[in-house]
């Protein structure tokens, strides 16, 4: 069988991944995408630990997770069209006026 | 070399390589769509592990629900080519480092867990679907219910949100 | 009223409180009235009181009328007690108190803040009492620091006038040096015996081994610092220099505190100490040297002095002098009886000298006074009655009270006896200079210009309190009389015997006979030397009024030095005050509080500021820079759970 520490490595690497793309990418978009990609990496941990101690909590949290990723998606993207509209950008960048 | 090795690494392959293509590609419409991939090597994993409901779940809700959504919001914003500015000083070389920090904290953690995380083999089939289920049900119901109020409060954000301004 | 006794005390103040908060408004007869009831009561009690203890056959009264400190093993309670010591004390006093209140609403008539004049007056009596009726030093300490409070409140009376203001500061700080010395032999009393009630802790202490001299244990350590408190508050070397300076307050503030009862207090702690300084030889020397040298010393400076208060100023030390060396030789009696007599004589004194004043309309000086004997002929009888006592001339107060000190002197030291010789001499001196001021003031040729000056004499309510003085000062010594003319016991030697016991009998070593012989060669010996004094005093001024000068043109710098008090300001303002003023600008101030204590306030203001000025960059208004402190927070926390594992188990702990 697979060892649990593989699955364990691929959900740290995946979650670095979206770390990296959280800090790097302009567009809010993707930005926003990069969260999920962590989202998802959190979820496969969660459901490896899940089969390694033989408990379903994990897989019972997993499910919370997807839920409140999808509540956060819908509000989230409407946000970003608010901004798009009002702004005329998706770069993160460019939202600042807080800016001193 | 056994089969279930196999196919793992294909996925995980799969995942990472979607991951990567996220960060690489400039159109974020093609973010999306690698980001899809990766959903669906995600699901594959969780099938090999033995967890159904949470495979299903996941590609009906993240991938079909959620990713659609990503894609018809990139559509609707005419979302282009992202512009390359670096107004940011943080994000650069101190982001950089702190990436690798905390790539390595998470390597560390793991090799110091050592035990734990090796040996465990995948105890097959839990039976997923029942077992989740009684679970919600009845340990983890007030979560359950939480939820669903907060989805009803997600749904009246983005409606409220996104309404055009009445001129 | 031995029961009530705390009532002796309570009047005073009360009068003081009336006055003090609703006298501005009244007139003066209003607060006169206050004033002189409070204080006359507060006398009829005493004697009352006085009486009762006489009917319980001179039993030591003793009563705790309230709790006030009660500390782990420390209490101290408001404690009064009455045996023979107290009855002289209270009522010197009262009755002395008394009579300088009458005396004081004849002389500040015409004064501005009459009614905050009395309400500070009837303060101090409250404190005195106090003082007298305590039966444990921290209550004798209350009332010590407030008559002090008193005093410097009396001294700057006139307070706009920046010399009483001065002086008024002068003798409250110079008091604190002595107060310091006393609150430290009171912590080294206490720890030394777990008490400071007076009957508890001489009982322990008379159970102690004698100090040889030399030998520095606690008794003699913590008797030292007792006296040095003493020396502070009675004005003796080297902390008397208040008292000449406290001149500048009202004439009956000079009289009442100043002669007749603050400045006694000192000696009436070592008296009422005399079980811990009889056990420790080194104090007593150091008691009676000290006396015994300041005596000398203000008597000298009192030769040249030309102000009619300061020459009494300086007979005051220099008697508080000689009680401190009657302390000094073991003849505690003879010091207390010098007190009383002291109390009223110089009590006379000055208020003869304010009358005087008061004639002359304000001037103080005696080289421009002279000739009143004929036009203020009260005044000049009863000033004249209080000299002839304080030079000791029989059979006058002082007389008894000085020979029995000079007696104890030369009885009770061994060898050349060195303070008897010294006192006689200082007797001289004192006869000297008292008779130079009566014949500079009262004899003699006017020296001021008769037309501008309208000497005129003083009302009743100022002559009748001289007039009581006055026959006090005759009548006062004769209970000491019977013992030195052989017919009797001395009556107040044997009243006060059961306080004193056995320091009086070592008096009457070498049998009976002999010794009274020669007490009476020592008497006539000391009147001898008062007629000497008097006599110079007669030739140098009356005879040939041009021979002072003509001395003090010869001997030119001895002059000069005693005219200038020995230079003893200069030399305190150089030595302490000026190196204490340095300290305090330069170091104190400018170093640390400055420097340190602002520096330090608002160098923490500073680093706020600064700092807030240094994190503000973090928000940068760019949300990609947002992000990154995201990722700095999630490190920081994976770090915490690294390094510190402990840490994130307690908070799971928390969380569940």
């Amino acid at each position: 069988m697979v060892p649990t520490s593989y699955y364990v490595i691929l959900s740290a690497i995946l979650f670095g991944l979206g770390v990296f793309a959280f800090i790097f990418k302009r567009n809010v978009i993707t930005i926003f995408m990069s969260i999920e990609l962590m989202l998802n990496a959190v979820n496969l941990a969660f459901v490896a630990f899940s089969q390694a101690l033989g408990k379903l909590d994990g897989q019972v949290f997993v499910l919370f997770v997807i839920v409140v990723a999808a509540a956060e998606a819908a509000v989230g993207l409407g946000i970003i069209i608010l901004i798009a509209r009002n702004r005329q950008t998706l770069n993160v960048e460019r939202v600042d006026l807080l800016k001193l | 070399m056994t089969a279930p090795l196999i196919v793992f690494f294909v996925l995980a392959a799969l995942a990472v390589i979607g991951a990567i293509s996220l960060i690489l590609q400039k159109h974020p419409i093609h973010s999306a769509l690698s980001l899809i991939v990766v959903m669906v090597a995600l699901a594959g994993l969780y099938l090999l592990m033995g967890a159904e409901f949470v495979a299903a779940v996941q590609i009906i809700v993240y991938g079909g629900a959620i990713m659609v959504l990503f894609v018809f919001v990139i559509m609707l914003l005419n979302a282009g080519v992202e512009e390359h500015t670096s107004l940011s000083k943080m994000a650069g070389p101190p982001g950089l480092l702190l990436v690798l920090a905390l790539a390595a904290f998470v390597a560390a953690t793991i090799a110091k867990s050592g035990a734990s995380v090796q040996t465990a083999a995948q105890t097959g089939a839990l039976s997923s679907t029942r077992g989740i289920s009684e679970m919600v049900f009845k340990d983890f119901v007030y979560p359950f219910e939480l939820t669903s109020f907060l989805i009803l409060v997600a749904i009246l954000g983005a409606v409220v949100l996104a309404q055009r301004e009445k001129s | 009223m031995l029961q009530y006794l705390w009532i002796v005390p309570l009047l005073p103040l009360l009068g003081s409180a009336i006055n003090g908060l609703f006298g501005a408004k009244w007139r003066n007869e209003f607060v006169t009235a206050i004033a002189i009831t409070s204080t006359g009561l507060s006398f009829l009690c005493a004697l009352e009181a006085v009486r009762e203890f006489f009917e319980s056959g001179q039993a030591l009264f003793r009563k705790h009328f309230f709790d006030w400190i009660v500390a782990g093993n420390f209490s101290a309670g408001f404690d009064l007690q009455m045996d023979q010591l107290t009855v002289v004390m209270l009522l010197v006093v009262t009755g002395v108190g008394w009579l300088i209140h009458i005396y004081a609403t004849g002389y500040m008539a015409h004064e501005g803040g009459y009614y905050r004049f009395f309400s500070y007056l009837n303060l101090f009596m409250f404190f005195m009492l106090i003082l007298v009726l305590a039966a444990n030093y921290v209550l004798l300490f209350v009332g010590w620091e407030g008559v002090g409070l008193s005093s410097y409140l009396l001294i700057g009376f006139w307070f706009l006038k920046k010399s009483a203001a001065d002086a008024g500061k002068k003798a409250f700080i110079v008091n604190r040096i002595g107060d310091f010395g006393f609150m430290l032999g009171m912590f080294l009393l206490f720890r030394a015996f777990g008490t400071l009630d007076f009957s508890q802790l001489f009982a322990k202490a008379g159970t102690w081994q004698p100090e040889a001299m030399g030998q520095f244990g606690t008794l003699t350590v913590a008797c030292l610092l007792l006296f040095m408190g003493a020396t502070g508050k009675s004005a003796q070397l080297p902390l008397y220099v208040w008292l000449p300076d406290a001149m500048e307050g009202p004439t009956p503030v000079s009289a009442l505190i100043h002669a007749a009862t603050m400045v006694t207090a000192g000696v009436y702690v070592v008296a009422r100490s005399h079980i811990l300084f009889m056990h420790s030889e080194t104090a007593l020397v150091v008691v009676g040297t000290v006396g015994c040298a300041t005596a000398f010393f203000a008597a000298t400076i009192g030769l040249v002095q030309t102000d009619i208060k300061k020459v009494l100023a300086y007979s005051t030390v220099s008697q508080l002098g000689y009680m401190f060396l009657a302390c000094g030789v073991g003849a505690f009696t003879a010091g207390i009886f010098h007190l009383m007599t002291h109390a009223f004589f110089k009590a006379l004194l000055f208020l003869a000298a304010g009358s005087v004043i008061h004639a002359m309309g304000g001037e103080q000086e005696m080289p421009k006074m002279g000739g009143l004997g004929k036009k203020i002929k009260w005044t000049y009888a009863t000033m004249f009655i209080a000299t002839l006592a304080i030079a000791g001339i029989p059979p006058l107060a002082g007389f008894f009270s000085k020979d029995s000190i000079l007696h104890a002197a030369y009885v009770r030291e061994g060898g050349r006896h060195p303070l008897y010789f010294v006192g006689l001499l200082t007797a001289l001196l004192t006869a000297f200079y008292m008779f130079r001021l009566i014949f500079l003031t009262f004899n003699s040729k006017p020296r001021y210009d008769e037309k501008k000056v309208h000497v005129h004499e003083s009302p009743w309510s100022m002559l009748g309190p001289l007039v009581v003085l006055a026959i006090l000062s005759v009548i006062g010594g004769l209970m000491a009389a019977p013992a030195l003319l052989g017919v009797g016991p001395d009556y107040f030697a044997n009243f006060l015997a059961p306080v004193f016991g056995g320091a009086q009998e070592a008096v009457e070593a070498g049998g009976e006979a002999a010794a009274h012989q020669l007490e009476l060669i020592l008497a006539g010996v000391a009147f001898g030397t008062a007629l000497i004094g008097i006599a110079i005093a007669y030739w140098l001024y009356l005879k040939n009024p041009r021979k002072p000068d003509d001395l003090a043109k010869s001997m030119k710098p001895a002059y000069t030095t005693l005219m200038n008090k020995y230079y003893v300001d200069e030399l305190y303002a150089f030595l302490v005050v000026r190196p204490l003023l340095w300290l305090s600008t330069n170091i104190l101030w400018k170093a640390t509080d400055v420097t340190g204590i602002d520096g330090t306030i608002n160098g923490i203001a500073h680093g706020a500021a600064a700092i807030g000025d240094g994190v503000r960059h973090s928000q940068s208004g760019n949300t990609r820079s947002y992000a990154v402190w995201v990722v700095v927070g999630a490190i920081v926390v994976l770090a915490v759970i690294f390094f510190w594992p402990g840490a994130s188990k307690t908070v799971l702990g928390w969380v569940r």
